[in-house]
């Protein structure tokens, strides 16, 4: 019989507490306990990046954090995401270039995406590509997903510099 | 594939974590960050019967200055350095690294101190603790108090450290650098973020190198450094401690890299590494 502890943390902007196994992975978690498809399971050691997440404000693998892991934290999903608006602008600059074919990876990938939307500093291609390297596309979509990026990046820069 | 079951313990002190440790003994080990625990639970390479969870102990976390030492607490994440004005100040060979070490998501909760246990041959973090002459400081349940152990000795084998069993890792002391040291901190690897096929990490007091210390990585069960490539240097040049690292170095092959190319590229990182140590790149 496997091990369970009561959980509570905040997940997408609500609070929540559920009475889970601890060795359920976040991924695994999610999806199974909460019923959010977004966060993808695949290589399941934290090398594919599907599975990110954002974690008290930070990425992280959700195949690498185990459900008691999770107390007290503040998760967010693509579905939250989604929500709430945040990244409206890079998933239509993603839409507009179709930067995705089976689309296993675009949860992960506009996760990791955004949190380099905002950074100050210029950022080539090369640096882009680097921010995403933990994140794999095995349709080999990355020419549009890198376009993506830099189109939603220069955008945010010309509005903030407009205002 | 998932982990096998097990149960989750949270220890709020060193003792307790100790005690907890002792109590459950071989059956269980310590979760920090886990990100190399977590994989190794999911691939079923390790089925503990328990998992200690120290990340909350609020003794090993942070950075800070201590007679003339640059303590890094083991819990500190890897993210946690970026920028951090202490490590820019005394250890910046460590920024140099950091952006090799993984990937953003992974440090943003694996741990300093965590990489140093673990030992992978081709981590960052163990082979600039050696080229930085660092201090593990390690306690373990048998009442004998805090051990130091120098990078030299820490350092065992394949995933082998002074550590015991039981231990836990508190902290790494590295001797603040003098002002004006110069550091390298190079790697290669298939993909950025992954472990390196081979790196290295140096410093040196000032241009001259006569005094460069250069640990390499992913070339041996172990970060190593090589006494007679670094007196090469010193006395004759880069082409001579390059002969001598040829000479010296026998690298393990990999799935995709024979030991002939492992070689080949530490001496190719060995001289980028000196050209960045004398400033010309």
């Amino acid at each position: 019989m496997d091990e369970e502890i009561e959980l509570a943390f905040t997940l997408n902007g609500k609070a929540v507490r559920r009475r889970v196994p601890v060795r359920l992975h976040a991924v695994d978690l999610l999806r199974e306990v909460f019923g959010l498809s977004g966060p993808r399971v695949a290589c399941e050691h934290g090398i594919c990046g599907a599975c990110t997440l954002r974690v008290d404000g930070q990425l992280a693998r959700g195949c690498l954090l185990l459900a008691p892991q999770l107390e007290g934290t503040d998760v967010w999903t693509i579905e939250g995401l989604t929500a709430t608006g945040e990244i409206a602008d890079l998933q239509n600059e993603f839409h507009a270039r179709n930067a995705m074919q089976c689309g296993w990876c675009t949860a992960g990938m506009l996760i990791t995406a955004a949190e380099i939307l905002d950074a100050p500093a210029p950022m080539d291609r090369q640096a882009i590509r680097e921010h995403l390297s933990g994140n794999y596309c095995r349709c080999t979509g990355y020419q549009a997903i890198v376009d993506a990026v830099e189109a939603t990046r220069q955008a945010r820069a010309a509005g903030r510099s407009a205002a | 594939m998932k982990a096998a079951g097990f149960r989750f313990l949270r220890a709020r002190c060193v003792a307790e974590a100790l005690a907890l440790k002792a109590e459950h003994g071989e059956d269980a080990r310590f979760i920090a960050g886990g990100q190399s625990l977590v994989p190794a639970l999911n691939l079923r390479l390790l089925e503990p019967r328990a998992l200690i969870d120290i990340a909350g102990l609020p003794e090993l976390t942070g950075i800070r200055v201590e007679r003339g030492r640059l303590v890094i607490g083991a819990l500190t994440r890897h993210a946690a350095l970026t920028g951090d004005p202490l490590v820019a100040a005394h250890a910046p060979l460590l920024l140099e690294a950091l952006p090799y070490v993984a990937h953003a998501a992974i440090r943003n909760r694996g741990t300093f101190g965590g990489s140093i246990a673990l030992a992978d041959p081709a981590a960052e973090w163990p082979a600039c603790c050696l080229a930085l002459d660092a201090t593990m400081v390690l306690t373990g349940p048998h009442a004998e108090g805090e051990r130091r152990v120098p990078a030299t000795e820490f350092f065992r084998g394949l995933y082998a450290t002074a550590l015991g069993p039981d231990d836990l890792l508190l902290r790494v002391e590295i001797p603040c650098q003098p002002a004006g040291t110069r550091n390298a901190a190079l790697e290669l690897a298939r993909r950025h973020g992954d472990f390196a096929i081979v790196g290295v990490a140096a410093t040196a007091s000032d241009r001259e190198l006569k005094d460069a210390r250069i640990a390499f990585f992913g070339v041996a069960d172990r970060p190593m450094r090589f006494a007679e490539v670094e007196r090469a240097l010193a006395v004759e040049g880069v082409s001579a401690a390059a002969e001598a690292l040829a000479r010296q170095v026998d690298p393990p092959a990999d799935l995709y890299h024979s030991a002939a190319t492992k070689r080949h590229l530490a001496g190719v990182l060995l001289r980028r590494a000196v050209d960045r140590l004398r400033g010309a790149a």
